[in-house]
């Protein structure tokens, strides 16, 4: 008995609760239902007092009414959102989502619309979005409203930017508003103010609506107007300029992670090392099978591969360099051109070797994660994975001259690099040094390799595309110098990115060829040349 | 003087080699056009095709070896004066083609109708007549070599950033040429010729002369660089090669020597490259590739630089070999070549004739020992006797 008393109280307790909910479902049913009834010329107040409900319902209802897929059933004057299937029409309950099964076209009236009924829905909408309680979508509706202005949106911006508390979401209320200002025939004075809001955080977009409001403005606003542009033209200037120099620096990293090893065979030792591209593509492929042992049994440790390709290419690469100077580059010392012939030769044989192996069409490797999207600063575009280029080509170069300045190993190569008599005489193992140091340059070829691999495409041919740009890099940079290296990557991307604009892609880089060679006739020994007995040696 | 010169320029094997060449000019044409397809000693007209192609091949090498062999400067861009002295001869060739084209517009090559391109580029002017384009076979190449050589030998960039540099140079032009607007037809290059001087490319007589022009252009080249070589100046080059800082304090211009050398070598690959063009048919941007001049050099190492008839030996050895392979086992060619890098640069640093004179050279002089020992022995015993007979 008790146990019935609470059941009842419970279900009773419930209905009260929902009955206001009930009621108000009611009240906006009658009026999406007046919608089948009005006359064309009552129909904007209908969707004014619609609007002014707030319900997210009222959306959906709106949209269909401005595409004509808002119906009024013969029988009974009940309104639905319909969709057409074949002769007859899917109806939707409005106010519930649920499905009303389907019926005839000849029982249903369509609700007539006219431009004027349309821009109705249009604002009505617009403002509708703009108040949705949900932040993200009206960030959205304000963009879209941002993009295609219209001065008769202005109130509903205007109620929109009053209740707004969300930073992000007012500033681009705010940029709309002023947008629209300036479109709209609201007097000079508040136009004015609209021109400096613009000027100030407008950037590329407020270009095109102020040098459109330029033609059509009042007399005395044209001079605001002007100089809003010129103003925003010189920060554009400066955002692309910043943007060149970025991709400057991006292309200067991968110049400086494809030379940085050359600048220890070639620059330090001596040796011209034609197989170097191919050390940075043998590297790019020890990323891709480690990536492919990653994919099919370790899934999970997939943001890691880079990490583990980077040991193991530097490992394979060093090895394989180790092998070359062993087996052929130590009997051609002293015996430049010589050495250069023979490397080439090694590196058509490891060309072929890989394509023979892996194919000769690209290998795809992936992005980890952490690698992958981008994100903006100011007017910048920044991808990840050209930023993680940047920090690792640095961070090679930071641990090459410590390994050379500050430690024993470094400090044998300097000394057998420098004089090799003395230094045999002083007891150090001048062969094993040799071997040690293109060892090592080889490897961070490697190591070049994986990090290469995430922004170009992995195939045979990989390592052709740097070595000549890496000869020049180590050349402008000046022999013998690890800093001339670090200079010349980045000062040879930077130019070269500079140059692309006014002259194309491919005659900006023949431009910076043509320059390099002039350059070698002012200065032939490079940037940062090394002086004294080094240099005749 | 040029009597002298020429005498002076032709030792035996000199004349031995200029003979094989004109009599290979002679023959191979009338065998290829004199003698019925099935007879024994027939020579069907793709190869003679293909010997022609070696022929100026072994021209570049040539020329290489002039600079590299005698002068010590390894270019790694000489495909690039082969390639402007090809696209030189490719523009005449396509200038012949005329209104049957397959736009056929009579003035403009088909690509450009095809970019649009209402007239002809001033630099395409003069390409119609034999002799203006033959000049340029010989100025363009000439001229870049020499512009480049000037700055780059007068500011003493030598040994490998030479080679480097030259490196970069044909690959500036690979991409430049690659450029549509550059106006020599980008990617696809020139193709589709016609006539040569009023004769059908295509025809066995055309194919045969092209083949004793190509024999008759390493002749003469082969005699005017023997000539260079053995001149007193051909000594001094020899000289710098070995010691350019002593040359150079014993008063001698350096750079302008190499200056020369240079050039003369670059207007010897623009003829062997305008006369690779027709037999091959199509001058494209891929020559300038820097792997191609690259492949010069091994030709040359192969045979032996610093000696005249080793790059002609290599570059018809090695392409010989080429051919031979792709067909056989296309995989294996660049295995084939890179070990051919290696290996001869670590066995066989005077290549095949380098070698092969020097085996003859040490055998010749223990004949010529051995000779003086019996003989000294001889005259020793002789007086041993007489001194027996005085006591």
């Amino acid at each position: 008995m008790y146990r019935i008393i609470q059941t009842a109280l419970a279900a009773l307790f419930l209905f009260v609760a929902m009955a206001p909910g009930l009621r108000a479902e009611e009240a906006l049913r009658d009026l999406v239902n007046a919608l089948g009834e009005a006359k064309l010329s009552e129909m904007d107040e209908h969707i004014a007092t619609l609007a002014k409900t707030g319900k997210p319902e009222v959306v959906a209802i709106l949209e269909a009414l401005g595409e004509g897929e808002l119906y009024a059933s013969k029988a009974d004057g009940q309104v639905f959102l319909t969709k057409e299937s074949g002769s007859n029409l899917t109806l939707t309950d409005p106010i519930s989502g649920d499905s009303a099964g389907e019926a005839p076209k000849a029982a249903l009236s369509k609700i007539r619309v006219n431009n004027s009924v349309r821009r109705a829905v249009r604002t009505a909408l617009g403002s509708l979005t703009l108040l949705s309680p949900d932040r993200n979508q009206r960030l959205r509706a304000a963009r879209s409203v941002l993009q295609s202005p219209d001065a008769d949106a202005l109130g509903a911006i205007e109620n929109a930017l009053a209740a707004e508390k969300d930073a992000a979401v007012r500033a681009v209320l705010e940029q709309a508003r002023a947008t629209m200002l300036l479109l709209s025939d609201r007097p000079v004075d508040e136009k004015r103010e609209a021109v400096r809001l613009l000027e100030e955080n407008g950037g590329r977009e407020a270009l095109p609506i102020l040098s459109g409001a330029l033609g059509s403005a009042d007399e005395s606003l044209k001079p605001d107007i002007e100089a809003a542009l010129a103003s925003i033209e010189q920060a554009q200037a400066f955002w692309n300029a910043g943007q060149n120099i970025w991709y400057g620096l991006s292309l200067g990293s991968v110049l400086l992670l494809a030379a940085i090893g050359l600048a220890i065979t070639f620059g330090v030792m001596g040796i011209i090392n034609m197989a170097h591209g191919e050390m940075v593509m043998l590297g790019a492929y020890t990323t891709f099978l480690v990536q492919d042992v990653v994919r099919t049994s370790f899934p999970h440790l997939f943001d890691w591969s880079l990490a583990i390709a980077l040991p193991l290419a530097f490992l394979v690469t060093g090895a394989v360099g180790l092998a070359m100077e062993r087996g052929v580059i130590r009997f051609l010392y002293g015996r430049p051109l010589e050495t250069l012939l023979a490397t080439w030769g090694i590196s058509l044989i490891l060309q072929q070797t890989v394509r023979t192996i892996f194919g000769p069409t690209n290998r795809e490797v992936g992005n980890p994660s952490w690698m992958s999207g981008a994100f903006e600063l100011g007017g910048l575009a920044i991808t990840w994975n050209r930023l993680w280029i940047i920090v690792f080509a640095l961070a090679v170069f930071a641990a090459l001259l410590f390994l050379l300045k500050k430690t024993p190993m470094g400090l044998q190569m300097r000394a057998v690099t420098q004089n090799r008599r003395m230094a045999s005489s002083m007891g150090i193992r001048t062969p094993l040094v040799d071997a040690l140091t293109f060892a090592l340059g080889s490897g961070i070829a490697g190591i070049a390799g994986v990090a290469l691999s995430q922004i170009d495409n992995v195939s045979p041919n990989l390592g052709q595309g740097y070595i000549i740009d890496s000869f020049m890099v180590v050349v402008f940079g000046g022999v013998g110098n690890l800093w001339g290296t670090l200079v010349g990557a980045f000062s040879l991307g930077i130019l070269n990115k500079f140059l692309e604009p006014y002259a194309g892609a491919v005659l900006g880089k023949i431009l910076v060829l043509v320059l390099i060679i002039l350059f070698i006739q002012k200065r032939p020994r490079g940037l940062f040349a090394l002086k004294g007995r080094a240099v005749e040696a | 003087m040029i009597t002298s010169f020429l005498i002076k320029s032709l030792d035996r094997t000199i004349v031995v080699a200029v003979a094989i060449l004109l009599a290979l000019a002679v023959i191979v044409p009338a065998l290829n056009l004199l003698t019925a397809p099935e007879h024994l000693l027939h020579v069907p007209t793709y190869l003679v095709s293909l010997f022609g192609k070696y022929l100026t091949y072994a021209l570049l090498a040539l020329a290489l070896d002039l600079v590299w062999g005698f002068c010590g400067i390894l270019s790694l861009g000489h495909a690039a004066f082969f390639a402007l002295g090809g696209y030189a001869m490719g523009m005449y060739l396509m200038r012949q083609i005329g209104a049957r084209g397959s736009y056929g517009n009579p003035l403009l090559p088909d690509f450009m109708v095809f970019l649009d391109w209402k007239e002809l580029p001033w630099f395409w002017y003069g390409f119609d007549m034999f002799w203006f384009a033959a000049l340029m076979v010989v100025l363009v190449p000439g001229l870049l070599a020499f512009v480049f050589g000037w700055f780059a030998f007068r500011s003493r960039v030598n040994g490998v950033y030479l080679s480097i540099i030259t490196q970069a140079m044909t690959y500036a032009l690979l991409l430049a040429f690659f450029r549509n607007d550059m106006g020599f037809g980008g990617n696809n290059g020139l193709t589709d010729f016609k006539d040569i001087l009023g004769f059908n490319v295509q025809a066995d007589g055309t194919r045969a002369a092209l083949f004793a022009a190509s024999a008759l252009a390493l002749a003469g080249s082969l005699v005017v660089t023997s000539g260079i070589v053995r001149s007193k100046f051909g000594k001094v080059l020899v000289a710098l090669r070995d010691a350019e800082s002593r040359t150079r304090f014993l008063g001698y211009r350096v750079e302008h020597m190499k200056l020369f050398a240079f050039t003369v070598s670059a207007m010897m690959a623009g003829v062997a490259g305008a006369l690779y063009v027709p037999q091959v048919g199509i001058i494209n941007p891929g020559e300038f590739a820097p792997a191609n001049s690259i492949e010069v050099v091994i030709w040359t190492a192969v045979g032996g630089r610093g000696t005249l008839i080793g790059p002609i030996v290599g570059a018809i050895l090695v392409n010989g070999g080429k051919s031979i392979f792709t067909a056989a086992f296309p995989e294996f060619w660049l295995f084939a070549l890179g070990g051919l890098f290696v290996l001869v640069t670590l066995f066989l640093p005077k290549g095949v004739v380098g070698t092969a004179q020097n085996y003859l050279a040490t055998r010749r002089a223990s004949h010529a020992a051995a000779r003086k020992e019996s003989e000294s022995e001889k005259s020793a015993s002789l007086a041993a006797a007489e001194t027996m007979a005085a006591e």
